[in-house]
């Protein structure tokens, strides 16, 4: 059983009327429980209608979805339940902060669950906790706040209803290097501690890179790769071919190996890079 | 004494008037400027002092992170803000005059973040001629302006869209082009590629690269990407409201101690050549920007 499974999934926008365009066709793809998925592709590649699926924005026209094998319109009626299980973060989600205090914000979700306050309250906090919002912005309005902090306080709005599947749709778009980092960094501890799937939409190859443990790449309407990172960016020419730049230190070790100096080719972070040239210097040293 | 130099200006400028032209090279002229955005003496101040030429025709990026103040500086060149302290000059006017008012909101075209917050009409012609409509050019002007500026930024074949089923880098070059119709001197541009997938940033820099090398337009580019900085003729890094390096992309970006103290990133590829350096003691050059620079210099510790 898998957290997120398509079977020959297809969308169609705008049926029977001029516009009508397939935006992803015949789409199947397995992510297991416990996943970091880096999703990446062109705008136009069809990476988020695929991720407005998981958790039932939108209804296949053909295929199906599954959430832990389970097919998520096998009952339409139930469908809101699935928004509580696959919890998503559109764009700019700073965008739909509207309550009067930090707390109301994050609260928003979990208390539309049903869920006593006292559980509200511990998932609040959890979900603040998390995203780094101190417990001093509680009482403060969401929108006198850095750019950074709506964001988080947006994000823990989702994570605050404890989604077995939290998809995040490019959530550092816009944000300066330390902004970005705080929000990676914040992600991962998360998705350490509660071990549930994370999806993160990137046009950052370095971040997926650094941070995921798969990569979903979407191309034109369909699935191009679904794999670990690393299986994933050693397509390098193809992934060019579509116009994905891969990391610059990735490219540089490339270049090292065509020049014939013993590193592998597959490189894709710093901290990798730094290993990989560590021991290809003590080579070097050893054979002079 | 005093009269005496005026004379000899005022002798210089009549005689060639193509001097005028070389003195005014600084085209934008910061001194001592200061900006707070409440009149309370100890309110905080946005920018401290900041002294700052901009010569004309060249390009000039400006780094920093969130509440670095580079934004607050980009709105003191089209008389967005004035300052609270200090003055600054476009193209030798006073921004505080308000008889300059117009003349430098003119001459200075200002592109913003949010490709939707800055198109004003529904067809994309109407909205580049937005500008000089209300600047009272002749609509005949008006039409060759728009053609021109629609082409320079490869969009003419959108001319009659509607703006809002255009993509985000085709969004931002309709706001450049509206900016393009004024004829200015000067273009600032505040994070423009900031909401933009990798290939409308790529169409957004383009554009406007190519406007200056090719129109001679200076560019002043606001940004907190690493990698458009690096394109620049030169790199203006701000904190806490202060300029705090100042410098070709190379000068610059070899201090990778103060660029990471400011928030920013420095590319990886600067990174890696600046841990062998600083941590195996290698000697290599510290200014190594691209693929091939990084890659050329660890080539060579293995020859």
């Amino acid at each position: 059983m898998y957290a997120i499974e398509a079977q020959n999934l297809t969308y169609t926008y705008g049926i029977k009327t001029p516009f009508e365009k397939t935006a992803i066709r015949d789409v199947s793809v397995q992510i297991p429980a416990g996943e970091f998925v880096g999703v990446i592709g062109h705008t136009g590649s069809g990476k988020s209608t695929l991720i407005q699926h998981i958790n039932g924005l939108l209804r296949p026209t053909s295929g199906k979805l599954l959430l832990n094998g389970k097919d998520i319109w096998e009952n339409p009626k139930e469908i809101r339940k699935v928004r509580f299980s696959a919890g998503l973060v559109f764009q700019y989600p700073e965008h739909q902060l509207f309550e009067t205090t930090v707390y109301k914000d994050i609260a928003f979700g979990p208390t539309n669950m049903g869920l006593s306050e006292e559980e509200v309250r511990l998932r609040v906090e959890e979900a603040a906790e998390f995203t780094g919002i101190s417990s001093a912005l509680m009482d403060q309005s969401p929108f006198e706040l850095s750019g950074g902090q709506k964001r988080r306080v947006a994000i823990a709005g989702v994570i605050a209803m404890r989604p077995e599947v939290l998809i995040l749709d490019e959530p550092t778009a816009g944000l300066d290097p330390r902004g970005r980092d705080k929000i990676l960094d914040r992600l991962r501890r998360y998705h350490q501690a509660q071990k549930n799937t994370v999806l993160l939409v990137s046009h950052s190859m370095e971040d997926v890179a650094e941070y995921c443990t798969s990569a979903l790449v979407m191309n034109r309407g369909t699935l191009f790769a679904y794999d670990t990172v690393e299986n994933v960016f050693c397509r390098t020419e193809e992934l060019e071919q579509m116009g994905l730049a891969i990391p610059a230190i990735t490219q540089v070790f490339h270049r090292l190996a065509a020049a014939g100096i013993p590193v592998s080719r597959n490189v894709f972070t710093m901290d990798a890079a730094k290993q990989a040239l560590s021991a290809a210097l003590e080579g070097r040293g050893r054979n002079a | 004494m005093h009269e005496s130099i005026l004379c000899v200006i005022l002798y210089i400028s009549m005689a060639c008037p193509g001097e005028r032209i070389l003195a005014l090279t600084e085209y934008i002229h910061a001194v001592n400027l200061s900006f707070s955005y409440q009149n309370e003496p100890e309110a905080p101040q946005v920018l401290k002092d900041v002294s700052l030429s901009v010569e004309k025709g060249s390009f000039v990026a400006v780094l920093g992170h969130n509440g670095s103040g580079k934004s607050t500086l980009a709105k003191h060149m089209n008389v967005i803000l004035l300052p609270s302290g200090g003055s600054l000059f476009v193209n030798g006017m006073d921004t505080s005059l308000e008889e300059h008012l117009w003349e430098i909101r003119q001459q200075v075209g200002m592109v913003f973040q949010n490709p939707d917050n800055q198109l004003v009409a529904t067809v994309v012609e109407e909205d580049v001629a937005f500008a000089p409509e209300n600047m009272g050019v002749p609509p005949e002007e008006i039409r060759r302006r728009v053609e021109e500026a629609l082409r320079t930024v490869g969009m003419w074949d959108f001319r009659d869209h509607a703006p809002h089923r255009l993509s985000g880098g085709q969004k931002q070059r309709i706001a450049i082009a509206g900016v393009l119709a004024m004829h200015p001197d000067c273009i600032v541009l505040d994070e423009p590629t900031a909401m933009l997938d990798p290939r409308g940033r790529r169409e957004v820099l383009e554009t406007i690269h190519r406007l200056n090398r090719e129109s001679g337009m200076t560019v002043i580019l606001i940004t907190h990407y690493m990698d458009e900085a690096a394109q620049a003729d030169r790199v203006v890094v701000m904190d806490s409201g202060t300029v705090i390096a100042d410098g070709t992309p190379k000068e610059v970006f070899s201090q990778v101690e103060l660029i990471r103290s400011a928030g920013l990133d420095v590319p990886q590829t600067t990174d890696l050549v600046h841990w062998l350096r600083t941590e195996k003691g290698l000697d290599l050059p510290a200014d190594c920007l691209t693929v091939e620079e990084a890659a050329d210099a660890v080539a060579k510790l293995f020859s």
